[in-house]
């Protein structure tokens, strides 16, 4: 067997493009197999551009999103046009701002992303009831609706819609889960209870959350990254990054400078 | 001295009218009632015709009316071959254009890139909803009866609709598609679900209701047109039953068109009876079509 490798997400010299328009300068970024890493920065700084292009979901806007540079997941190069979409996204999940279950039952939003993936096979209702029940575990959600699985899934609340979004990622074994900024919908009872999963699902999945808050990035993340005007400008272990900044860029913008 | 006068007499006044307020007051006033009297104006054409029709045409309604043929040289008896007529005509005409209509609003709003084309193809959406429908009746004689081989016919009537009708079913199948939030889309791309999985089962189920919207307001200006089927498969007088698409046919729209202009001595109540018909089997879909619309839209949740 070959060892697992230590680095899920390996980005080096990436710049892209909307249009004429710039958006990332020759980005670097390593996150480590199973850890959280926060991308911080202020509005407009390319922080979610660059994790919408670990997912290669940019793409979706055409040929006016352009990508120069290498990504690597799990060692693998994701950007040539060898590869395969579906796969991509399915080993690296995706959950944004607001809450998006699809308006199906809470049951089916969880088994979505597992019957597409393998759409010629039987289902087999026991192994579906099996995996409903795992991923819903897995987010803390099943207690709470174990008996509202036929539910439309958008009549739940912020929180339970965004733990669920969470969940239906689970079923397909993702290795990273990107988040785009996944409590700033939440109340703060909520963001806690979220921040909370985030916590407890490190290590099985690599996480890399963009968040607005540097206060959730102490508390959720091990590793921050500090972005600015489309640049990489610093990025360490959190403790050491909020303490000691090395660039004075981000200890103004930890101080509350600008942004 | 003027001057503390007004300064110590606005004092007390701070929050009262000013001339200016009841100026602009008075001028709001002039144009609430007169948008309500253009709105009033709107109704009441709608309010005439139906009251004039009820009044004059129902007593001509019975059973007998609808359900026997034309007699007399069309002075007498009933409507039934014409009723018949509209539906056989509806029908094809449904069955021919809301595949290709639903199809066609799908990839203009799931597929289609914004380019020259995708423009190109929306302009000429909007065109044909502009074209008179004598131009599509002469468009439907050159092309399905002449051309294509289908003589007067049905079929020939019935496809000269469906083109009319097109832009309705289109728009109206897009309009709802595009009502579909982004983020339900979003989420399912993420998945790595691809289009097609991504519009058969969150877009289109969402988008249900208003393409059902759109087929009953087809049906409705579908029943009521009777230039693009005189030419083309509408019969003047045709009192059998049609038994295939080659057939010809009477229709209501055509029907009412002959007794009110070209036969001599029809009964007024018999021209009246026929339009109130008409109107009401169109207000009855519309109808449905509005209930069936707040029916689905009351059970969704977003």
């Amino acid at each position: 067997m070959v060892e697992p490798t230590p680095l899920a997400i390996d980005i080096r010299n990436v710049s892209l493009w909307y249009g004429d328009f710039q958006a990332l300068f020759e980005v670097d970024l390593q996150v480590k197999r199973g850890s959280i890493t926060a991308l911080i920065g202020p509005s407009g700084c390319g922080k979610s551009t660059l994790l919408r292009a670990v997912n290669r979901i940019n793409e979706r806007l055409g040929d006016y999103v352009r990508t120069t540079g290498e990504i690597q997941v799990l060692d693998q190069s994701i950007l040539g046009d060898d590869i395969e979409l579906a796969q991509l996204r399915r080993h690296v999940g995706m959950v944004f701002q607001r809450p998006n279950p699809l308006p199906l039952s809470v049951r089916d939003n969880v088994l979505f992303a597992h019957r597409i993936h393998r759409a010629n096979e039987k289902f087999n209702k026991d192994e579906e009831d099996e995996i409903v029940e795992n991923a819903l575990r897995r987010v803390l959600l099943w207690d709470e609706v174990k008996d509202r699985l036929g539910r439309v899934a958008t009549g739940l609340s912020l929180e339970e819609q965004q733990k669920l979004c969470i969940a239906r990622l689970l079923p397909v074994k993702p290795t990273v889960i990107l988040m785009d900024e996944p409590t700033s919908a939440l109340d703060p009872k909520a963001t806690a209870a979220l921040e909370e999963l985030i916590w407890e699902l490190h290590g099985d999945y690599t996480i890399l959350i963009v968040t607005h808050n540097m206060a959730q990035a102490k508390r959720v993340s091990e590793e921050t990254a500090f972005m600015l005007l489309g640049r990489m400008v610093e990025h360490g272990v959190t403790e050491q990054f909020f303490l000691a900044p090395q660039k004075q860029e981000t200890a103004d913008y930890i101080e509350g400078r600008y942004g | 001295m003027n001057h503390s006068d007004a300064g110590q007499a606005m004092e007390p006044l701070m929050f009262s009218a000013t001339n200016l307020n009841a100026h602009n007051r008075r001028l709001q006033w002039l144009f609430r009632v007169l948008f309500g009297l253009m709105t009033l104006i709107l109704v009441i054409p709608v309010g005439v015709i139906l009251t004039v029709l009820v009044v004059r045409g129902g007593p001509a309604i019975s059973m007998e009316f609808l359900f026997s043929h034309p007699s007399d040289g069309m002075t007498a008896g009933g409507i039934f071959p014409a009723l018949i007529g509209t539906m056989w005509l509806v029908a094809v005409a449904l069955i021919a254009s809301v595949p290709v209509g639903v199809a066609a609003a799908v990839y203009l709003s799931e597929y289609a890139p914004d380019n020259w084309l995708t423009r190109g193809i929306n302009l000429a959406i909007i065109n044909l909803a502009g074209v008179p429908s004598i131009v599509h009746a002469l468009f439907g004689l050159g092309a399905f009866v002449i051309f294509a081989g289908f003589g007067t016919s049905i079929l020939a009537a019935s496809l000269t609709l469906a083109v009319m009708t097109l832009p309705v079913v289109i728009v109206a199948t897009r309009e709802s598609l595009q009502a579909v939030p982004l983020a339900f889309r979003e989420a399912c791309w993420n998945m790595g679900a691809t289009r097609w999985q991504t519009i058969r089962t969150v877009v289109l189920p969402n988008a249900i209701s208003g393409i059902l919207t759109g087929v009953i307001l087809e049906v409705s200006r579908t029943a009521g047109e009777t230039a693009p089927i005189m030419f083309t498969g509408a019969a003047f007088f045709f009192p059998f039953l049609p038994l295939s698409v080659f057939d010809q046919t009477m229709a209501m729209s055509m029907h009412l068109f002959v007794i009110s202009t070209a036969v001599p001595g029809v009964p007024d109540e018999l021209k009246y009876g026929t339009a109130l018909t008409l109107i009401t089997l169109v207000l009855f879909m519309n109808a449905i079509s509005i209930t069936f619309r707040s029916y689905l839209r009351g059970k969704k949740k977003w």
